[in-house]
């Protein structure tokens, strides 16, 4: 431990944004249907591990407190870099936390509920004469089409996971490291778990609330069943080549572990192919888990495109543009939604 | 002891520990944490009597913005651990017995009107939060929109206060 800290709450910051940053996960629901076979007895395993009628105010929540992690590790360094960092960390978490949640409400209009797993539901069958999927983002299915909304909730979410080009607090360009400069080992790891963990949690909720979450792409109808093969024409290729990879691998830790991996993969594919039971059963955490690697790919890929703001340039996007637009957004949506109601 | 009792008695401890914690600790962001834990309890408290969404904003207004920004402000002035004086007289004399006074009556109240803290009847179920919002935006609507404006005169005034004088 560098010298000079405050221990308790140097000790605590690592916890503290980890552990927050894991329970947003609890209230993701990754599926309709609970498991088709029951467990220890006849207890019913679902695909989340709660869905509270105010799942989406949790995370909020969760996201709130989740500062405290970066402030207070800056503060309890007792060093120069850290410190700016988790000053700017509170400072643009708690500008971009208003456009966060207002970029939501419009999402929250349409479906009337704060449950995920119900918003997920309101966003199932077609729109525009069963061309496109209901999804939030496009759809016209008792409100507006949440483009916008969209927008600003993951530049806001951007912002909020501390990722290029929002990344201010641990720039490593100005400040070292940034709030966790002074962070070594496992409390270092900790924070980049959490980090991490924090991107997947906005990933799930981007799927959810705008994307139509677990719904297919595709019609439900018999003509488009062919797509319900994609998860084993994605799997099977992919541990073959995998195991092709693997073989001719430098050394022999990865000449002995990749083949076993994408067998492991190729035979779940396999499994996929073989039992249709099975197959139908994991369409609807497949297309999830498919928009979330999406996301977090999107997430990869602004990093390597996107230059850092300047500081300015931060604040005045957060209240001066996304506040703005993502109010504006509620008013629309709201009026499109009381029209819809009266017709 | 029921479930919900031991839980109720865990949270009342934490606020309570967490608001002597907030007195005693030197240090400013030692209090203002023990204040984010004071209300994390309180929201607790909120959700084992149904009211999930008010247990929700408590941690997001209060647990979340109101305290980052103290959190903010104390980090932004440095401020160091503070000096202890000792109690002026007016609170040795006058103090003491007020907040004496104060317990007392809200002792006698809660012991008067027992069984409606107590009640049964509400712990484990939910208040729906669409109730809330019609309630809000039919019954209660002038008080609301009362309030809605004086956030907003208040908003302005820090406005003002805030920008610099133009030359």
């Amino acid at each position: 431990m560098p010298g000079g800290v405050d221990k308790f709450v140097y000790l605590l910051a690592p916890f503290l944004a980890l552990t927050l940053s894991l329970a947003s996960l609890a209230v993701i629901p990754f599926g309709p249907k609970p498991l088709p076979f029951p467990f220890f007895g006849g207890h019913q395993i679902d695909l989340w591990i709660t869905n509270p009628d105010i799942g989406l105010l949790i995370l909020f929540a969760v996201t709130a407190l989740g500062v405290y992690g970066i402030a207070l590790a800056g503060w309890a360094s007792n060093s120069k870099y850290p410190l700016l960092g988790g000053l700017r960390s509170s400072a643009q978490m708690v500008s971009y936390e208003l456009a966060l949640t207002m970029s939501v409400v419009g999402v929250v209009l349409m479906a009337n509920t704060f449950n995920l797993s119900r918003i997920i539901d309101a966003q199932s069958g077609r729109t525009l004469w069963g061309i496109l999927p209901a999804w939030n983002i496009i759809s016209f299915h008792g409100g507006f089409p949440q483009l916008v909304g969209f927008f600003c909730f993951f530049t806001a979410a951007i912002a909020e996971t501390n990722r290029v080009p929002f990344d201010l607090p641990e720039a490593e360009s100005e400040l070292v490291a940034g709030f966790h400069t002074e962070y070594s080992s496992f409390k270092f790891a900790m924070f980049f778990i959490a980090e991490y963990t924090s991107m997947i949690t906005v990933s799930a909720l981007c799927a959810i609330l705008f994307f139509g979450g677990w719904n297919s792409p595709f019609p439900a109808s018999d003509f488009w069943k062919f797509t319900h093969y994609l998860p084993s024409v994605i799997l099977i290729p992919f541990g073959l080549w995998v195991i092709y990879d693997g073989i001719k691998y430098e050394t022999i830790w990865g000449r002995l572990v990749l083949p076993v991996i994408g067998s492991v993969i190729t035979l779940i594919g396999a499994v996929l192919l073989a039992f249709p039971a099975i197959n139908e059963f994991v369409q609807a955490p497949f297309w999830l888990l498919a928009k979330i690697f999406f996301f977090l790919f999107f997430y990869v890929w602004t990093r390597g495109t996107l230059p850092r703001f300047r500081y300015d340039q931060l604040m005045n996007i957060g209240w001066k543009l996304l506040l703005p637009v993502s109010i504006a957004n509620v008013i629309v949506t709201a009026g499109f939604v009381l029209w819809r109601a009266g017709k | 002891m029921s479930a919900p009792l031991v839980i109720f008695f865990v949270l009342a401890a934490l606020a309570v520990i967490g608001a002597i914690s907030l007195i005693l600790q030197k240090h400013p962001i030692h209090s203002a944490l023990s204040l984010i834990v004071v209300m994390v309890a309180l929201a607790g408290l909120y959700l084992l009597i149904g009211a999930e969404f008010v247990a929700a904003v408590q941690i997001i207004v209060y647990g979340g913005a109101i305290m980052v920004l103290f959190v903010l402000v104390i980090m932004l002035l440095n401020a160091g651990e503070e000096e202890r004086t000792n109690f002026s007289k007016l609170a040795k004399f006058g103090g003491l017995p007020l907040a004496l006074a104060l317990t007392g009556l809200l002792a006698a109240t809660m012991t008067k009107h027992g069984a409606s803290v107590a009640n049964p009847e509400t712990a484990g179920t939910l208040a729906p939060t669409g109730q809330i919002s019609t309630l809000l935006f039919t019954t209660f609507v002038y008080p609301f929109e009362l309030t809605s404006f004086l956030i907003l005169v208040a908003i302005m005034g820090a406005l003002v206060l805030a920008q610099r004088e133009k030359s």
